[in-house]
């Protein structure tokens, strides 16, 4: 048997070498910002769809093939993949994307957290220890993600390190007009209070300046209650929201319920690349973002 | 416009905001006027903190990297290289602690010498009324950058068991994994699961009749396992070690105890469905494995196995969810086969007038040789976040028991055990689980037991993955 097994492993090392970096995005967001700056030089594998939340991912077999085969593994980070992720690169076999190698990237770790509790205790609900995860939804967080994704990039694959500096010039070049295009569009959101069915949209908030008054959930990952929907209906009186967001993994149930008592709109935001038709990429994602908050605003 | 003049500019909007509401009279303008005023401030309040979090990384930023690159925009802070949070994930509690607590209350027929009929007589439990199972405290974390370890302590009354207790290899690459120590073996499906993994409140009768009371097969040895670079999820494992647990026996000696070898493969059917499938097998020797029988005069006689079994598995899963999005929906089936074979000799000594025709105290030995096998299926279906119930069917086939010279002597059974099982359980969180069981238990030749079970299911701390 392990004579075997070595004999396998030589034959693996004798392959000829893949021509493009293998990446491992873990949600699609980081899928396509690694597509962005990387080109024809990468191949991307994304973990999860929009359509799935992605606190609830398993660790499917499939995973752990992909992860075996990956260059890069590019994660959130903030504990947002706890339930399945160190399991995947554990059983990998791969040494060069464990936490703190160079195949290792998170997000998270090159923003600043919003959201981060003073104090921890599951009593309050599936906490973040390290603040709310969902930061790809400030754009401006992807320059910073962007340029330490694309210096990653270079380090992990060195003939192609300008090519990726180059790719992400190109990209923030982009990423910048289209910015100053969102924020001049979403100025009616400023200060405009909404609900949320869970707390997916606390960057979006920082950036675009609406507010979430509160959510549907009664505490982080615990499904909404009649009694939370209820209680928001009744401070409709006092704060009024003007819309009710939520994601496209999340059940319309709760957000419809509460748009028909308080005669609001339910609006579904992509949330990530790929949770709408419009929203096929990073600027599709801003552009539906911001269209489907402006359609509810009237 | 990006990040400091945007908070800047939030703050000073914010303010105007107050400052438009104060023109206005009464008294809901100044009701909602405080409100705002009260918002502003915490805006402002946090925008501060934003501008202070932000000033430290510049700083730190500059005098790490004072060459960083800002080739785009000239607004934009140039710290994109720094990292800005501190190191997050589970290790931020290093060693990773969680507790899992566990009771249950059982309603069932009062059956002292509980076993399975028809395959070698392993004590289960009898215990009836409220009770805690055991209860699981696991320690976990990285090593180092090369080995991670984890320790598993099973806590009862008055003992501390070590279930677990192994490290695992992080850093040798090539789709190699080394793991050593006490572990429960890779072998079938639900060998790997502790019991509040399962999606029952006891395991499939099979595993019980193949590794006894405690449905596992644990092994104090090393695990080698070697994942293809494949597209499609292909693993092949062996371990070898001590190969005291049943059916194997705690023979004190130099060498080794137990083989297993096991070939998993699995993948994805379009985004909805993932399935994974096994074959495994297992090597154990027995020296001196003793069990109460009885012989054909119904007298107690002490039955002694000395041999090898060898343990086939064939194990099969298939989940499905609606967008592979299993929060809301999800299904998950599961079935495995066993067949097995105990080759060797067995020995009768007589107590009292048993093993007859000869003398109480003589031993009667000679071959021994069975052949056994046995299946389950289950369905669990999540058809709420909070919801579950599952169907589970058991049986098993007694098989060829040839007993050699002692057929004479010693009574077995020729039996197929049956049971179904049918659960519903609801869960708060991913952290606290009630269930409600009810199984009728054809495990016994002549008896049908109608056992009810009602069992919580809780854990604390660290939230540790789980397997496929």
């Amino acid at each position: 048997m392990i004579k075997f097994l070595m004999t396998m492993l030589l034959a693996t090392a004798s392959l000829p070498g893949l021509a493009a970096l293998q990446i491992f995005a873990t949600v699609p967001e980081w899928g396509a910002l690694a597509r962005e700056i990387g080109g024809d030089k990468v191949s991307v594998f994304t973990a999860t769809t929009a359509l799935q939340d992605p606190h609830r991912i398993q660790a499917r077999p499939s995973l752990l093939a992909q992860a075996r085969r990956a260059d890069l593994v590019v994660a959130t980070g903030a504990d947002l993949e706890v339930g399945w992720l160190p399991l995947v690169l554990r059983d990998s076999g791969n040494a060069n994307i464990q936490p703190g190698r160079p195949g290792y990237f998170e997000a998270a770790r090159f923003v600043t957290m919003l959201a981060v509790p003073v104090v921890l205790d599951r009593s309050q609900g599936d906490m973040h220890a390290a603040g709310n995860p969902h930061v790809q939804l400030d754009p401006r967080n992807l320059f910073r993600i962007g340029e330490a994704l694309a210096l990653r990039l270079g380090e992990i694959d060195p003939p192609n390190a300008q090519a990726y500096l180059a790719g992400y010039q190109a990209f923030a070049g982009k990423w910048q007009a289209a910015i100053a295009r969102w924020e001049k569009e979403a100025l009616p959101l400023r200060g405009v209070p909404v609900l949320a069915h869970h707390d997916s949209f606390v960057y979006l908030a920082n950036w675009l300046g609406f507010k979430t008054t509160g959510t549907l959930e009664p505490k982080p990952g615990i499904e909404p209650t009649s009694g939370q929907l209820s209680s928001l209906v009744a401070r409709q009186q006092n704060v009024p929201a003007k819309m009710v967001l939520r994601t496209a993994y999340q059940s319309d149930g709760p957000s419809l319920w509460i748009a028909e008592k308080a005669g609001i709109p339910a609006v579904l935001l992509p949330f990530t690349v790929g949770g709408t038709a419009e929203a096929g990429d990073l600027t599709g994602l801003f552009d539906d973002t911001v269209r489907r908050l402006l359609k509810g605003l009237h | 416009m990006l990040h400091k003049p945007s908070i800047a500019m939030a703050a000073l909007l914010a303010v105007s905001f107050g400052a438009q509401a104060a023109a206005d009279a009464d008294l809901a303008a100044i009701r909602s006027q405080i409100d705002e005023m009260k918002r502003t401030y915490e805006q402002r309040i946090a925008a501060l903190e934003n501008k202070l979090a932000q000033a430290e990384a510049d700083a730190k930023a500059k005098s790490l990297a004072p060459a960083a690159a800002s080739p785009v925009g000239t607004d934009r802070p140039a710290t994109a290289a720094v990292a800005a949070a501190a190191p997050t994930s589970a290790s931020a509690f290093n060693p990773e602690v969680s507790l899992i607590l566990q009771g249950q209350y059982v309603n069932s027929k009062d059956i002292p010498n509980r076993s399975i009929s028809g395959f070698w007589p392993n004590q289960l439990d009898n215990q009836r009324g409220f009770s805690i199972n055991e209860t699981e405290l696991v320690i976990g974390g990285g090593i180092d950058p090369y080995w991670r370890g984890q320790a598993i302590f099973a806590i009862q009354d008055d003992e501390v068991g070590v279930e677990e207790a192994w490290f695992q290899s992080l850093a040798i690459g090539h789709g190699v994994g080394v793991k050593g120590g006490r572990y429960r073996s890779g072998i079938g499906y639900l060998n790997q699961q502790h019991p509040h993994q399962w999606d029952f409140a006891n395991a499939p009768l099979m595993y019980l009749a193949m590794f006894g009371p405690e449905a596992s097969f644990r092994e104090d040895g090393v695990q080698l396992k070697w994942l293809a670079p494949t597209s499609m999820f292909l693993e092949f494992g062996a371990e070898t070690g001590r190969g005291a647990s049943y059916p194997g026996t705690d023979s004190n000696k130099n060498g080794v105890g137990a083989w297993a070898f096991y070939a998993h493969l699995g993948d994805d059917f379009g985004v909805a469905n993932s399935w994974r499938t096994g074959l495994s097998y297992l090597r154990t020797s027995a020296d001196n494995r003793e069990a109460e029988l009885y012989d054909i005069n119904g007298v107690p006689a002490q039955a002694t196995f000395n041999g090898n079994t060898d343990t086939w598995l064939a194990d099969f899963v298939w989940k499905w969810s609606p967008d592979g999005n299993p929060k809301y929906q999800n299904f998950k089936f599961q079935s495995e086969y066993f067949w097995r074979q105990d080759k060797g000799d067995l020995s009768c000594t007589g107590l009292g007038t048993a093993c007859d025709p000869l003398a109480a105290g003589d031993v009667v030995s000679g071959n021994y040789n069975t052949r056994q096998r046995g299946w389950y299926a289950q369905g669990v279906f999540q058809f709420t976040p909070e919801w579950r119930a599952g169907l589970r069917y058991d049986q098993l086939d007694s098989g060829v028991q040839d007993l050699g010279p002692n057929a004479g002597n010693l009574v077995v059974e020729d039996y197929r055990p049956k049971r179904a099982t049918a659960m519903v359980d609801y869960s708060w969180s991913e952290f606290s689980r009630l269930r409600l069981q009810f199984a009728q238990d054809k495990s016994m030749l002549g008896v049908t037991d109608n056992q009810w079970i009602l069992q919580y299911i809780m854990s604390l701390g660290a939230h540790g993955a789980h397997r496929f």
